[in-house]
């Protein structure tokens, strides 16, 4: 089933503008992410398809053929799951799962064969009977997910699901649940502040900041072709090289770079994994921090521009807070970017 | 080990406290079995008092039986929705409406009675029925009920749980009954008990409301202890412990589950 989202903003009772004017569309059986910082306007969003927050007048939200924006909640056929999970402490996990079949009439026989398949499904089969008072954060989660796409949802929508667990048994869920919405192949809006997780769930991610939609594609476009210095920033982190451009070249505090013949205007970016060390390198900087990170150190640089570069450096061996190094960075690695207001940050 | 002066000094105030407070409740209940109480224990002891006080006040008993029921039947109907609407919509006016609520609270049960019989007094087939005692205990006992309710429902995502159950397909009342209801149980369960409890043991106000007629258990013993022989008033004393104290203990039981669900 199709979503299309036409002109859907959220003004508040207070004023604030939660959701400027976005329209998208999400194909059947797509996997979409809103990614975005805390009041972005992503959980607005999604809370405006799942029917829990109306949009403002003008704005228009069709499930396929039918336009749902003033269609309740309980009627749009929605599954969701949300960040705290919400399930209700009063039933089993197989009382959670079958809960939207029972309110929706559907046959005892029907309702047990339909939550057997599901708890199947999410691996939840020995936890049927227990109270889900006492599961673990990633059982807690997959029963979620459970409850959600029992009724046949036409549509999923997960709201940050994996925010609440902790970061080890984030990773390996990262994984299962990107394969278990892949089973389901139901249309699926996904919630989060993590680009890792929106680059390895989503067939596509739509970045967003400030209640508007900044840039939308494929996990590799956003990272390739950022749309602008946010989008660049929040996806891979790219960070700005502070200097004068002059034609064919990026003049810096550390060095000077030469710069493609068909490099476009704006401010010249760079990722942490794109910046080499080289003793043949054209810059220069200090070294201000070590650390080591998971098969490699992380350089925080000082000199070759105003503010701090992180470099990722795999060698075994790592130079000392306070050395002078020398740089590299290929020119095809440049990102020239442009604000939207003309702005060159 | 020896134990200390201080210890001993300690379990010397705990005991004579307790005697203090319990020699008297257990002479009251002795008396209640005496046969005459003014030649003690030797006149012997006997079950008469009881047969007596059941004949004498079976109806204030029942009566009081009977308006406790009703009382949490319409504390229920008006204080779980109230309590409800109030975690729900949490907001200025809420705190307002609560501390309304809770006003009896505050004022007298004499200045509550007053005031009731003030404004309906007039009606004379209300002013005369069990049900003018009762419109008393309800406003008396409501914001027990309100507040240990809603003290529940704070302490859960309420809100998320309603919005789960609603993408699920559960309509509001649905949601009301398989969701809000069920979760906000050990609260209605302590202020249930806390409303009975209340209500078989309200005096003030009912002595006011009451007429001859329509004596509650607690307006029987004051009257007995007024018109009746020492003996009956003791044994009746007892009626009202028995009848009382489980309803205590059990309210202790259920306030202290539905804290430790809230905390």
């Amino acid at each position: 089933m199709t979503l299309i989202i036409k002109n859907a903003s959220k003004t508040f009772a207070d004023g604030t503008h939660a959701l400027r004017p976005t329209s998208l569309t999400v194909g059947p059986g797509e996997i979409l992410s809103l990614l975005g910082p805390s009041g972005c306007g992503k959980t607005t969003l999604l809370r405006i398809i799942a029917g829990l927050e109306r949009p403002d007048p003008g704005g228009e939200i069709r499930f396929g053929n039918e336009d749902v924006t003033r269609l309740a909640v309980e009627r749009r056929n929605v599954g969701m799951v949300f960040q705290s999970y919400a399930l209700f402490p009063n039933m089993s996990v197989r009382g959670n799962v079958a809960y939207g079949l029972k309110v929706r009439k559907v046959s005892k026989a029907e309702q047990t064969r339909r939550v057997d398949e599901v708890l199947a499904l999410c691996h939840l089969t020995d936890y049927a009977n227990r109270p889900v008072t006492v599961l673990s954060g990633g059982q807690r989660q997959r029963v979620a997910l459970a409850r959600a796409v029992a009724p046949r949802p036409r549509i999923l929508l997960l709201d940050e699901p994996l925010s609440a667990l902790d970061a080890a048994l984030r990773d390996s869920l990262r994984d299962e649940l990107a394969a278990m919405l892949r089973q389901f192949q139901i249309t699926a809006v996904f919630v989060t502040h993590d680009q890792v997780e929106a680059m390895s769930i989503a067939d596509r991610v739509a970045v967003m900041s400030k209640g508007t939609l900044q840039q939308i594609g494929k996990p590799e476009e956003l990272y390739r072709n950022p749309a602008s210095p946010f989008v660049a920033r929040f996806v891979g982190n790219a960070m700005p090289m502070m200097g004068q451009r002059e034609p064919g070249r990026l003049i810096l505090k550390g060095g000077e770079l030469t710069l493609p013949n068909d490099a476009q205007p704006g401010q010249a970016f760079v990722r942490a994994e794109n910046i080499h060390l080289d003793p043949e390198g054209a810059l220069r900087g200090t070294i201000e921090t070590v650390s080591f990170s998971v098969g490699h150190y992380r350089l925080g640089i000082r000199d070759v521009t105003d503010d701090i570069l992180i470099a990722t450096h795999p060698g075994r061996q790592a130079p000392r807070p306070g050395d002078t190094v020398r740089l590299r960075i290929a020119a095809d690695d440049l990102l020239f970017l442009v604000d939207k207001n003309g702005q060159t940050t | 080990m020896r134990p200390s002066p201080s210890w001993l000094l300690q379990l010397a105030v705990t005991l004579l406290t307790a005697a203090f407070l319990i020699i008297p409740a257990l002479q009251s209940i002795l008396a209640g079995f005496t046969s005459n109480y003014f030649r003690g224990l030797s006149s012997g002891l006997t079950l008469k008092w009881l047969g007596e006080v059941w004949d004498l006040y079976a109806h204030s008993i029942f009566l009081s039986l009977w308006l406790a029921a009703a009382c949490l039947f319409f504390t229920l109907v008006i204080g779980v929705p109230a309590a409800y609407a109030l975690a729900r919509n949490p907001g200025r006016l809420s705190r307002v409406l609560e501390e309304f609520i809770s006003l009896p609270l505050a004022v007298p049960g004499l200045a509550l009675a007053l005031a009731l019989l003030q404004l309906y007094g007039s009606m004379s087939g209300f002013r005369t029925s069990w049900a003018f005692i009762l419109v008393g205990h309800v406003l008396y006992t409501l914001p027990f009920m309100v507040r240990a309710v809603l003290a529940v429902l704070l302490a859960m995502d309420l809100k998320t749980l309603e919005e789960g159950a609603a993408t699920l397909g559960a309509a509001p009342w649905t949601r009301f009954r398989t969701v809000v209801v069920p979760n906000a149980l050990p609260g209605i369960l302590a202020g249930a008990l806390t409303v009975v409890t209340l209500s078989i043991g309200e005096f003030n106000l009912t002595w006011m409301l009451h007429t001859p007629y329509l004596k509650t258990l607690p307006v029987g013993l004051a009257d007995s202890y007024a018109s009746m022989r020492l003996e009956i008033a003791s044994a009746y004393t007892l009626v009202f412990f028995v009848m009382i104290v489980p309803l205590l203990v059990a309210m202790q039981w259920a306030s202290d589950r539905a804290r430790r669900i809230t905390q």
